[in-house]
This record gives structure tokens, sequence and C-alpha cells, in this order.
């Protein structure tokens, strides 16, 4: 025992000694063990993970299934308010959870890139390990690749997901109606004003703070009014403009959201002022857009502003009968179309 | 790692875009701080004559372009005001 | 935000808006129904994204102009920057790169393996040479004087010590602009809403030409909803008691002389030349250059480019909405073969542009309020 503790220290000796990933970290032999036996069985080396089958054996879940899967890209791999570990689960789960599924199961794959500092990948494991802890999910299966230096940017990870279908949700855009009431969860758009000021690298002192971070408690607090809860999404890339678009196309409805009810915190419209963004298009990534019935309203509402990640949540638009079309009511007092955005406005923002 | 410029937003750069910041320390070189907000950025001051902290100017790609005179913006904000009470008082809605 | 929240309040939108009713209710019995020239392309997008159109007097129409700088740019000027992108790292701003030049634009040359990064601010490119001595960095200077002056300050900044930084430069004057337009026959503009901080650089006092007998109401406005909507009052008012002056209700910021220390380091680096106005033509001393001395910053001169005209997209009918004698939905391509994913103008493509504001903004607005 004390001799494979030793070997084991030796190993982790190595990597601290080298600093940074070496493509033969990747190679599948001895070093690719020393990685997967220093940095990820400490982490993730229990339950189906435990002994690193080729294939995880999960228990039957005993009903439907939800799954999805996602990469993340992310730059900087560290941003104010999360990191890249963070982030990819948060973004599993929550597509598993507005869904109305309670995740259970995660994949992770790894690709890294050779030179790769060994301190940032243990930063972005545990936190990886934490968000995953937070949300209860396990990270069953998984998966490391290191590619030659410039081949990629740092650090790439792709995450899959399996939930339990959730009872009592129906959910879907065909459910929405007019009259129905859009929510959000809370300031929109602090994720990807949060990444794009940690770009520009003249940004600096407080600013926006990413909003990354899961949604299940959330979705869990809304499961009293699932009957009247028509659709749910996280508005992630292409903000509230995207999601609102997507869901009432090849609908008979339209949505009328109100500019005066639209939440966003102080920096991130301080920051999309500056630099000329439209908080619509800009990405969150731990917020709900949930579309329900009427009287589920204030219900809902007031279930989410019992929860820490809920407290700002409002109501901010209806559902009208006027077909496919987004509008604006706004602070002048007019109107105007909410259209999707167009081309990659913000690149690399997950 | 591969060098990280350029991943940047496309959509932005509107090209005549500007928003008021407050001087927060004003340093040689023509180089500044201002804040708006919960933002603190670094700013050109060069096109500003004796800029002093404290000061709010305009912010147009990182480079503060006039100062704002601060009692016309309270005048103007006075008449709004004024305007916006008229509105809300019984006797305009008749 | 202070000093940009209380230009946006409800309350006092509505004081405005029935202001301007009655305004034009006093033109509808003169038989006035007034054409709105906004000159800035960011008037445009502003007026768009606040619904500006829609509070408006059905009998006042606005009518975009010529004050988008990406939508006035020659596709020859896309070409030089794709050829400097070949021998040099090129910083633009992010709204150039998707504008079609003769052939290819920014973005599908960048797929191809051209060195081209978009940037908030121009400091991004002179940060870049710095801390790449032996990289050629060159930075695309295209803007109204609202960009000039940065671009000015860049230059001072670059003079001395920065031998490996330059620009490819396609510097345009918003009142040369403004003369060629009102002496157009085919153009028909009642008033100017004056753009609001290239005013802050040349300063409310460089409109006296165009107001005055026989002249327009011109009124200097901010970019905040009501600052637009009191703009227009203010332009509903003279018009009603047959005026035509320079006002500045954007006092705040503009100053007559406008911002002298500016002007000054403008003029010591750049001087006018007959600019081309993509789909205008020739505009005489309506373009700033680098000055003959700086030519080592000027990439034209440094990599032995040369910005021909290029060739402009058929069918494209960018110049007529430039010059405000055309609406984006008049145009046959509008929509149709020209989307902004699919851009063929660069009215299309910029933000800021006439028709990519109509087309994300503006779809649903009432048939006939600007025809």
């Amino acid at each position: 025992m004390a001799l494979v503790q030793a070997h084991c220290a030796r190993r982790e000796g190595r990597l601290k000694e080298h600093g940074q990933i070496l493509l033969a970290h990747g190679g599948g032999g001895r070093m690719s063990r020393s990685l997967i036996e220093a940095e990820i069985a400490p982490r993730f080396g229990k339950g189906p993970l435990k002994g690193f089958p080729d294939a995880a054996s999960l228990p039957d879940p005993d009903g439907p299934l939800v799954f999805t899967t996602d990469s993340f890209v992310v730059q900087p791999l560290e941003f104010p308010g999360g990191d890249i570990g963070k982030l990819a689960v948060h973004g599993t789960v929550n597509d598993i959870c507005v869904c109305g599924g309670k995740p259970l199961w995660l994949s992770v794959g790894l690709i890294l890139e050779e030179g790769l500092n060994i301190s940032l990948l243990r930063r972005i494991l545990d936190s990886l390990a934490a968000a995953a802890d937070e949300c209860g999910v396990t990270v069953v299966t998984g998966d490391t690749k290191v590619v030659a230096r410039g081949q990629c940017d740092g650090l790439y990870i792709n995450t899959s997901g399996i939930g339990r279908a959730l009872p009592g949700f129906s959910l879907g855009p065909e459910m929405i109606r007019p009259g129905d009431a859009v929510l959000a969860s809370g300031p929109l758009g602090d994720h990807g004003m949060a990444v794009l000021c940690a770009r520009e690298a003249v940004l600096s002192g407080t600013g926006p703070m990413s909003d990354t971070g899961p949604v299940h408690r959330l979705v869990a607090a809304a499961a009293d009014m699932a009957g009247a809860v028509r659709f749910m999404r996280d508005p992630t890339r292409g903000g509230v403009a995207a999601v609102v678009n997507e869901a009432v196309h090849g609908t008979p409805c339209g949505v009328a959201l109100d500019e005066q009810n639209i939440p966003v915190s102080p920096a991130t419209r301080s920051a999309a002022e500056l630099l000329g963004l439209d908080i619509l298009h800009v990405a969150s990534e731990g917020r709900i857009l949930l579309f329900c019935a009427p009287e589920a309203c204030d219900p809902i509402l007031t279930a989410w502003k019992a929860i820490p990640e809920g407290r700002n949540a409002c109501r901010m638009g209806t559902v009208t009968a006027d077909a496919g079309s987004v509008l604006l009511n706004t602070l002048a007092g007019g109107r105007r179309l909410v259209d999707m955005p167009q081309g990659e406005l913000l690149p690399r923002i997950c | 790692m591969a060098q990280r410029i350029g991943v940047s937003a496309e959509g932005h750069g509107k090209m005549c875009l500007a928003v008021p910041m407050e001087l927060t320390d004003v340093r040689t070189g023509g180089r500044g701080t201002a804040r708006a907000d919960g933002i603190v950025r670094d700013v050109d001051i060069s096109l500003i004559d004796d800029p002093r902290t404290g000061e709010f100017v305009i912010v147009h790609a990182g480079f503060a372009i006039e100062r704002l005179d601060r009692a016309e913006a309270e005048a103007r904000i006075a008449l709004f005001e004024d305007m916006a009470r008229r509105v809300s008082t019984p006797e305009f809605a008749s | 935000m202070k000093y940009v929240d209380a230009f946006r309040d409800p309350a006092a939108s509505r004081a405005v808006v029935s202001e301007l009713a009655s305004l034009a209710g006093k033109l509808r019995e003169s038989g006035i129904r007034p054409a709105i020239m906004e000159v800035c392309g960011t008037h445009t997008m502003a007026i768009a994204r606040n619904g500006i159109r829609d509070v408006l007097p059905p009998e006042v129409s606005l009518i975009s102009g010529p004050g988008c700088p990406v939508c006035v740019t020659e596709p020859g000027y896309i070409d030089a920057a794709i050829l400097a992108a070949t021998r040099a790292t090129v910083f633009t701003f992010g709204d150039m790169l998707n504008v079609p030049g003769s052939e290819d634009s920014l973005a599908t040359a960048r797929a191809a393996g051209a060195d081209v990064h978009p940037c908030y601010s121009p400091s991004a490119a002179l940060d870049f040479a710095r801390a790449n001595p032996a990289r050629e960095t060159v930075f695309l200077a295209i803007g109204f004087e609202t960009t000039i002056a940065p671009v000015a300050a860049l230059a001072a900044a670059a003079e001395n010590g920065l031998p490996n930084f330059s620009m490819l430069t396609a510097l345009k004057l918003v009142p040369p602009a403004l003369a060629a337009l009102v002496s157009d026959p085919a153009v028909h503009i009642d008033a100017f809403l004056c753009p609001a901080h290239v005013s802050a650089i040349i300063g409310s006092d460089a409109y006296a030409p165009f107001a005055g007998p026989g002249g327009r109401p011109c009124v200097i406005a901010g970019f905040e909803p009501l600052d637009i909507l009191y703009g227009i009052r203010c332009i509903l008012a003279q018009l009603a008691d047959g005026q035509a002056f320079v006002e500045n209700e954007y006092a705040r910021v503009v100053k007559p002389e406008g911002n002298v220390k500016a002007q000054n380091l403008i003029s010591r680096y750049m001087e006018p030349y007959d600019a081309a106005w993509r789909g205008i033509g020739v505009i005489p001393a309506s373009g700033l250059r680098l000055r003959k001395q700086y030519g080592a910053m000027d990439a034209e001169s440094r990599f032995g480019i040369r910005v021909e005209p290029g060739t402009p997209p058929t069918g494209c009918r960018c110049g007529d909405v430039l010059k405000g004698i055309l609406n984006p939905p008049g145009c046959p391509l509008f929509d149709g073969r020209c989307t902004p994913e699919n851009p063929v103008g660069p009215c299309m493509v910029s933000s800021e542009g006439a028709c990519a504001a109509w087309h994300s903004y503006r779809r649903i607005a009432p048939a006939g309020k600007d025809a």
C-alpha cells in the first residue's frame, strides 16, 4: 500500500515538475494514466466511474429519460463569476432542467492543449466537481485527449447529461397561448457581458459578473404549478431575442416585451451601453425564461423570489395573438421588432 | 497557447456611440480612468483640455471626446421632469 | 446610469409626444408634411431601436442620411484592407467585417487565413503593435469626426517609436456631405436632425451655412430617446414658425466652437481631400487623410496599396437610400437578395445602416408613415 502511495506521489511530483500538459499526457501510456490518477480520480472516481470502466453502468431510472449534450469553448477559461468547468456543468444540467428533467448523470470529455498550465487545469476541474455536486449530478464517464500546441485554445470541454423527466410538466412551444405571461428568473445578459469585458483587456474594476449557475431549484420551485407552465428555456447564446423568437416561430402566437420590465443589472447595462450591444441579444447561463398561463404568474414569481437565484425574478412580457411577431414596447412609448441576432455576435461565449 | 487576440464581439463598434463616464483618475501621458455603474476602464483623455478627476466625459471607443457639462445636463433633466409632471396631472388629461 | 436614465423617462416621453402632436396639427393647417433627415447612423439606429417613428405624428417622416461610415465606404477600400491583411495584422471595428468588397469581405478573407481582428477601441491596435514590434500592424481607420478625433490621438501616440504601426484611412466629414445633399435637386429635406457626437468635435457653429434665410432648421440632439424626441419637437416648432436656425439641444456636450483641442490635433496630422462616397460619388474636400510627412503611418504608401473605387454590386440602391431619395423597402433587393445574413449593399451590413435598421426593428411599422 505504502509502495503504491509513494508511486502515486512520484507521479504527482512529475506533473508538478512539468507544471504543464504535455502531448504524452494524451498518449494512452503511463503519462496518461498518471494524469487520470492524479487529477481525475480524486475528483470524480467514485460511483460508476470507480475503477474507470470503458462505459458506465447505470441503474434503471424508472421512467422517461432526458438526454442532452453541449460543448464549451469559452475564452477566457476563467472569467468574473465563473470558469469553463462550472459552465460545462451548468450548460448541460440547465438544458435538462428546462425540458422538465431532473439531472442525474454527466459525461465529461476534455480536450487539452499541450502546454496547458496544470494548476489552471486543477482549478477548473475543482470548479467542475463542485458545480456537479451542487446540482446533484454524478460524473459517470469521461475522456481526456491532448492536442499539439496551437490546435486548441487551452482547453475545450464537452459534457453530456442524462436526467429523469419530472412528472406534471408538459412543455413545448405548441402549448403557448395568447394571454400567457413571460417571466424571467433574474437579470439578463450577465454572462455574455462578463466574458466580453474579461476579453477587452482594458476593461477592469468590478464589472459584470457571470450568472453561470444551476436552474434546477428554479424548475423545482415552479413544479407546483407544472400544469400551467407551457414552455421553458435558458436564454444562452442569442439571448432573450433568440429564445422568444424561436418559441413563437411557426405558432399562431407572438410576444410583446416591455422594455421597462426587462431585468438588467447595472454593471451589465453599463457595459452593454459602452459596447453598443442590445441586452436582448446577450447570453445568460443561469436564468430561465418561462411561459405560463396568466393565473400561474404570481405563484411562480412568489416561489422563485423565495430562493436566492430567483430573488430578482419578474414578468417581462405577454403572449399575443400576433403570429410570429416579437415586439418590444419601448420606454419612449413606441414599439419595435425584436429580431433574431444576426451572425456570430459574440463568438466563444460558452 | 494560441495567441489570444481578436476574440471580440463582432457586432459592436457603433460608430458614433459614446457614453458619459466619471473620471476617477487623471494620469500623465493622456491616460485616465473612468467609471459608470460598476464599469471601470482606462480611457485616453488626450483630447480633453485640462481634465479633472470628478468630471464627466463622453467616452467613444476608449477615448474621451468631450466633457459633459453637469449644469447643462441637470437643467435639461429638470425640464424633462417638469414636462413629465405636467402629463401626470389631471387637467392635462382633459 | 447617471446622465443616461434621466433621458429615457417614459412620462417625459409622453409629454414631448403630445407636444409633437399639437405642433404637427399646426403644420397640417399650413399644409406642411415635414421630411426630416437624421444625418447620423447612430441616430438612425437609436430611432429604430427605441421605436421613435411609432410615436411621431403621421405626417412627419424621418429620412436616414449618409452618416453611417460603413455604408459610405467604397468597395475598393475593403479590397485594399484585405490586401493589407495579407501583409500585416489588421484591426477593425466589428461592423466592417461583413461589408462586401468587390469580391470578398474581411470576414471571408479571415476565414481563408487573413489576419483580421475586430476591436472595440483603436487602442487595441496600438497595444498590439507595441507588444509585437516585429509584426506590421494596421488599423482600419474609418469614420466621421467622432472617430477622426481618436484617430488623430492615435497618430500622435504612434508618431514616435512605433515604426510597425500604420492606418488605412477612409475618414469622412459631415458638413461637406450636407452641402452636397442640399445642392442636389433630387433631394427633398425640410430640416436636419444633426449628429450628437460629430457635433461635439466640430461644434454647433459648423451648421450655420445650412440654416438661416433660405436654409433649413438644424437641430443638434443627443442619442437618447428623449433627446431625439425633443430635437424633433424643436424642428417642428421652427417649421411652424417659418424659421430656420441652428439650435443646440445637446448643450450638455456640444459647444458652439466644438472641441478645439481635438480640432487642432486633427489638422496637425490630417488634410482634406476630395473623397469618394459609396453610392453618392466624389464630394469636394469631404475626406481627411494623413499629411504627406506622416506617410510612414499611412498603410497605402507603406505597402504600396491603392484604394480604387472597386465594383459596387449591381442593382443595389444604397446610394439613393443614403441621399434620402429612397426608403429601404423601395430597393428591389431589400429583404430579398439583400438581408443582414447575406448583405449586398453596405446599408444592410452596418447596424447603423438604414436598411439593417429597417430590417431589424421595423418590419412591423404601419404602412404609409414613411412613404
